[in-house]
């Protein structure tokens, strides 16, 4: 390849990956902290050990573990209601309540 | 000092007999206590390579890890005491280990895993607007230099591992098919995301990491993979929130 041809197709590499990614980003639902919502063990966090979050919840719906949800479902997530018969939601905030023993 | 390394060899080698001047709340020998904390110790390391490596205790399944970890934390005890970080030496050790030369991966495997716990612990960057980019020259972009988040790294593999990892996270996720797969790690919100890395890609970023223009690393990767594309990684790095500065 000649260095012009070279030049113009590294920019034209660069631009296609400029509309990819502006693609993507503007597709990719933004996240948000979610409390409460996490099956036991599966809160998200990669911190590893030693830590106090890493799939650390140890019952379910445990309400100061959180996960990450698509913003704007935290609170509108359909859990199951607690044992004595009172509803659970989401929070945006660490909640009171299934905190392990 | 001799003390405190008896101390710790008899922590790690119940063979060795309790060193002596421990003594309990009645001034008695220490005698068997000694092996409540030989006990602690060991099942909280055990604990801690669970927990550090999820997907290698998934191939291994959960008693195999118990086997593998009171090994290794007696070969390896922590050198630091952040926990976080413990099993640095596990891939080097999982590879010297006849046992299970016939998963030659494993070692890659928790290459992998400690990657992505070192990129959630690494310090944050904000990163360059990449419309930036766009207002260049085709002659400024090829001069062009980046710097890049301290989150970011890259791995090369002779195996599937981001094929096997996903497998072993992701519900549902397709069967690993044998192929050598590079792995480029980045932390756009809060947690690290492995993607797999198109051939020539691992050495056009490790080529722009080392300081390289965007003509070098590009004829690099380019020599070695003729049909090497850049606008795949180039978009994982924009995306990735990866890069974080640019200059001539």
């Amino acid at each position: 390849m000649s260095t012009t041809k070279k030049t113009l197709a590294v920019a034209s590499a660069v631009a296609a990956a400029l509309t990819a990614a502006a693609t993507t980003q503007a597709t990719a639902q933004a996240k948000e902290k979610c409390y409460g919502v996490s099956p036991a063990g599966q809160n998200d966090c990669a911190a590893g050990p030693g830590t106090t979050c890493a799939g650390t919840s140890t019952v379910d719906y445990q309400g100061n573990a959180w996960t990450l949800v698509d913003s704007g479902t935290c609170t509108e997530m359909d859990l199951p209601a607690a044992a004595d018969g009172s509803a659970r939601a989401g929070s945006l905030e660490p909640l009171e309540r299934d905190l392990p023993a | 000092m001799s003390r405190e390394r008896d101390f710790t060899s008899a922590i790690l080698d119940a063979r060795l007999p309790v060193p002596s001047g421990l003594l309990d709340g009645q001034n008695q020998a220490a005698g068997r206590r000694f092996s409540v904390y030989r006990n602690n110790v060991a099942v909280s390391l055990t604990q801690a390579l669970h927990q550090g490596f999820p997907v290698l205790t998934r191939i291994l399944g959960p008693d195999n890890m118990d086997g593998l970890a009171g090994q290794f934390l007696r070969a390896h005890p922590p050198v630091s005491p952040v926990l976080a970080h413990y099993g640095h030496a596990l891939p080097a050790y999982l590879d010297s280990l006849p046992q299970l030369s016939h998963l030659g991966y494993l070692g890659d495997i928790v290459r992998l895993e400690l990657a992505l716990r070192r990129s959630y612990h690494a310090a944050d960057a904000a990163p360059i607007e990449a419309l930036r980019l766009s207002t260049l020259s085709p002659d400024a972009l090829l001069a062009c230099r980046f710097s890049f988040a301290p989150a970011v790294s890259v791995l090369r593999s002779d195996w599937p591992i981001h094929a096997i990892w996903r497998y072993n996270t992701v519900d549902g996720a397709a069967k690993p098919a044998p192929a050598a797969e590079d792995v480029l790690i980045t932390r756009p919100d809060y947690d690290p995301e492995p993607h797999p890395l198109p051939p020539g890609a691992a050495l056009w970023i490790d080529a722009l990491r080392s300081g390289d223009s965007l003509a070098t690393a590009t004829d690099a990767a380019t020599a070695a993979h003729p049909d090497f594309d850049l606008s795949a990684p180039l978009a994982l790095l924009i995306e990735g929130r990866a890069l974080t500065d640019i200059s001539r």
